[in-house]
């Protein structure tokens, strides 16, 4: 019998044709998908049509999804051009799966790009991380790569998932394939229902405390137990979208009910399988968590594991807020938000960008409680514009600075919270700025009164989010 | 890559994350174009925050403004070199302005796959912290297969750790030829 194994070794054996691999040893796998986008796509394509030839094939123009999202609303030619770039592949490849912000002209001088008028009637998604599995991309038991760090988002869905540079997308690109050093697993058990106040932001920024921001270098971090069954897929992806800030090599998720009734609404390939942890596998480490035991965190300026209890900064003065990402930028996100914002007026400047085009649609269609709005009542979006917070369109947007005309970037030395994963020094546009990670709850409450807020002042009801990011 | 190389240090703290080596900003540059290439080189290590160009001064440039090319060798880093994105325009940048060697205690994962993956930089591994040894501008030179590190200006030899798996790779010169090499990929 081969030896007890977790989750993300069974897919690494299952991909390298092995029936046991261990930690440290490296394989050749056999890669499902690979992922990139606008701004490591032209990267990737010249890299590879330098190493394969200008007329050679992708391995399989149905497992590479092209997901324009980063530098979409700019009016930086340069960025236009890479959209061109990435039109050119797709039909000379017939790729099947790309996502075109339609309503972008790429001719030099166009300007500012107007975004799509209706979500619903556009090709373009909006940040890669969560148009993967709206897409139907992420399935359980099967090896991604993205050109993205936080690719590792898709393992909530049961999968090893990873970003990787431009040399190593454009080698999987030519042949399917990757080298992968089989990483030790850390375990990290939540026991008990999340409260009211907390979001799956809480638990990662925790953990990410706890281990320190390398604390999980090239290692998989797996999350278990009670406490992650009763977090939505949503959150369960803020969990796992993290891990990379823990340096993290891949972060999964067990496969539930949950799990299979979201891929199969969206998965556009029947062919997966559902792995599970070995009774006796072996893990590098371990930590266990009561979730009555928390409160709501932020992790304040410069790095991921500075870690606070929102209560020990509620005299930081903020200037700005930010709900947004892939992170902090999904539908169940802005739920959290909206119950907070509802009926209230911000202090601050706060900036909200969908993390996708679905995600706005789903603004428009649901309210509070998550469900369709009735007659009369407010949609989500509605709630958070009559808030005073300012709207922006699906993008990754300031989460990484990005162009100088980028919505909501910190162009100048001030205080922000932001739902977002990464605070180092010049990471949402200017190097003075100091950024506090924090939930869409600490996020909104504190765009409430200006200040680093903990949001059990606004919230004691747990907040329903219905089937909202599911069906 | 020959068996020593020499030149200047550059030296940085801990937790030198990609942002701070090519900030997102000059991501829309298409690293495939030789002419657009160059900028990678123009702002290596543009996202530094102040007093931590350079150490111990902390305000030595990398690259002189408005050039293309850095008169530094190596780059001497703590903890967790790279940490961040996936971006390879990072380990690109620091080769693009001339580097040719990271000396670090150790890396975030991605960054360092890239340096080998890409064949743009030799990440060696320190086995002490050499922040506080080695100063902005000493001359340094290692010998890859001694496993060691002159440091010619302070009269210093220092330790870096075997290369390991990926010493094949880093060979060849990067993935593509170590596959070639191999015969995993046709000539």
């Amino acid at each position: 019998m081969a030896r007890p194994m977790t989750m993300t070794e069974k897919i690494l054996a299952a991909h390298a044709g092995k029936t046991e691999v261990t930690p440290g040893e490296n394989v050749w796998v056999d890669v499902d998908i690979l992922m990139t986008h606008d701004v490591c796509g032209p990267g990737t394509i010249g890299i590879f049509k330098e190493k394969f030839g200008k007329d050679a094939k992708v391995w399989d123009n149905t497992r590479i999804p092209i997901i324009p999202d980063h530098y979409i609303f700019t009016a930086e030619d340069k960025c236009h051009r890479n959209i061109q770039i990435l039109r050119d592949f797709v039909k000379e490849q017939g790729i099947k799966y790309y996502y075109d912000p339609d309503f972008l002209n790429t001719e030099a001088g166009s300007g500012m790009p107007n975004p799509y008028r209706d979500p619903n009637k556009t090709s373009y998604k909006g940040v890669c991380h969560k148009a993967l599995p709206e897409e139907g991309h992420c399935r359980p038991g099967e090896i991604m790569l993205g050109t993205d760090s936080h690719t590792c988002t898709a393992g909530a869905f049961g999968q090893f998932s990873t970003g990787v540079g431009n040399t190593d997308a454009a080698f999987a690109m030519g042949t399917g394939k990757t080298w992968l050093k089989v990483p030790p697993t850390m375990k990290f058990t939540f026991h008990g229902d999340i409260p009211a106040y907390l979001t799956a932001k809480d638990l990662i920024l925790a953990v990410i405390g706890r281990i320190g921001f390398s604390g999980a270098t090239y290692k998989a971090m797996y999350f278990t137990g009670s406490g992650i069954s009763s977090l939505t897929l949503e959150d369960r992806m803020t969990l796992t979208n993290m891990a990379i800030e823990a340096g993290g090599k891949n972060g999964i998720c067990d496969v539930d009910e949950k799990t299979l009734e979201y891929v199969r609404a969206r998965s556009n390939r029947p062919d997966w399988t559902v792995y599970t942890e070995d009774e006796g596998a072996e893990y590098d480490f371990e930590a266990e968590w009561d979730l009555g035991s928390f409160e709501p965190l932020v992790a304040a300026p410069h790095s991921p594991d500075n870690t606070k209890t929102a209560r020990e900064c509620s005299d930081v003065k903020l200037d700005r807020a930010y709900i947004g990402s892939c992170t902090g930028g999904k539908i169940t996100d802005m739920i959290f938000a909206a119950n907070i914002l509802n009926g209230n007026q911000v202090k601050i400047p706060t900036f909200v960008v969908p993390g996708s085009t679905e995600v706005h649609s789903d603004m428009k269609r649901l309210g509070l409680n998550g469900e369709p709005v009735g007659p009369g009542d407010k949609c989500i979006e509605q709630i958070l514009v009559d808030a005073g917070c300012m709207l922006g369109a699906a993008s990754c947007a300031a989460c990484l600075g990005g162009p100088q005309d980028t919505f909501g970037r910190l162009n100048e030395p001030m205080n922000c919270i932001s739902t977002t994963n990464r605070n180092f020094p010049g990471r949402m546009g200017h190097k003075e700025a100091g950024v506090y990670l924090a939930s869409p709850l600490t996020a909104a409450a504190s765009a409430l009164t200006g200040k680093v807020t903990d949001p059990r002042e606004y919230v004691s009801e747990p907040i329903q989010t219905g089937t909202a990011g599911v069906c | 890559m020959g068996t020593t190389i020499r030149g200047k240090a550059y030296v940085l703290g801990d937790d030198i994350d990609t942002d701070q080596i090519i900030p997102a900003e000059f991501l829309s540059y298409n690293p495939s174009d030789p002419e657009e290439r160059k900028y990678f080189g123009m702002y290596a290590m543009a996202g530094l925050p102040k007093g931590q160009l350079g150490l111990p001064a902390g305000d030595v440039r990398f690259v002189p403004e408005g050039e293309f090319k850095s008169e530094y060798t190596f780059v001497i880093g703590g903890k967790n070199f790279g940490c961040g994105s996936s971006r390879e325009h990072a380990p690109l940048a620091i080769a693009e302005a001339g580097a040719q060697v990271v000396i670090a205690e150790f890396y975030a994962r991605i960054f360092y796959r890239n340096c080998v993956n890409g064949g743009y930089l030799l990440p060696c591994e320190s086995v002490e912290r050499l922040v506080e040894k080695v100063k902005t501008g000493d001359e340094l030179e290692v010998d890859i297969e001694a496993g060691t590190v002159t440091n010619h200006t302070q009269g210093e030899t220092y330790q870096v750790k075997p290369l390991g798996d990926i010493k094949p790779i880093v060979d060849a010169g990067g993935v593509f030829a170590y596959a070639k090499a191999n015969g995993m990929l046709s000539e």
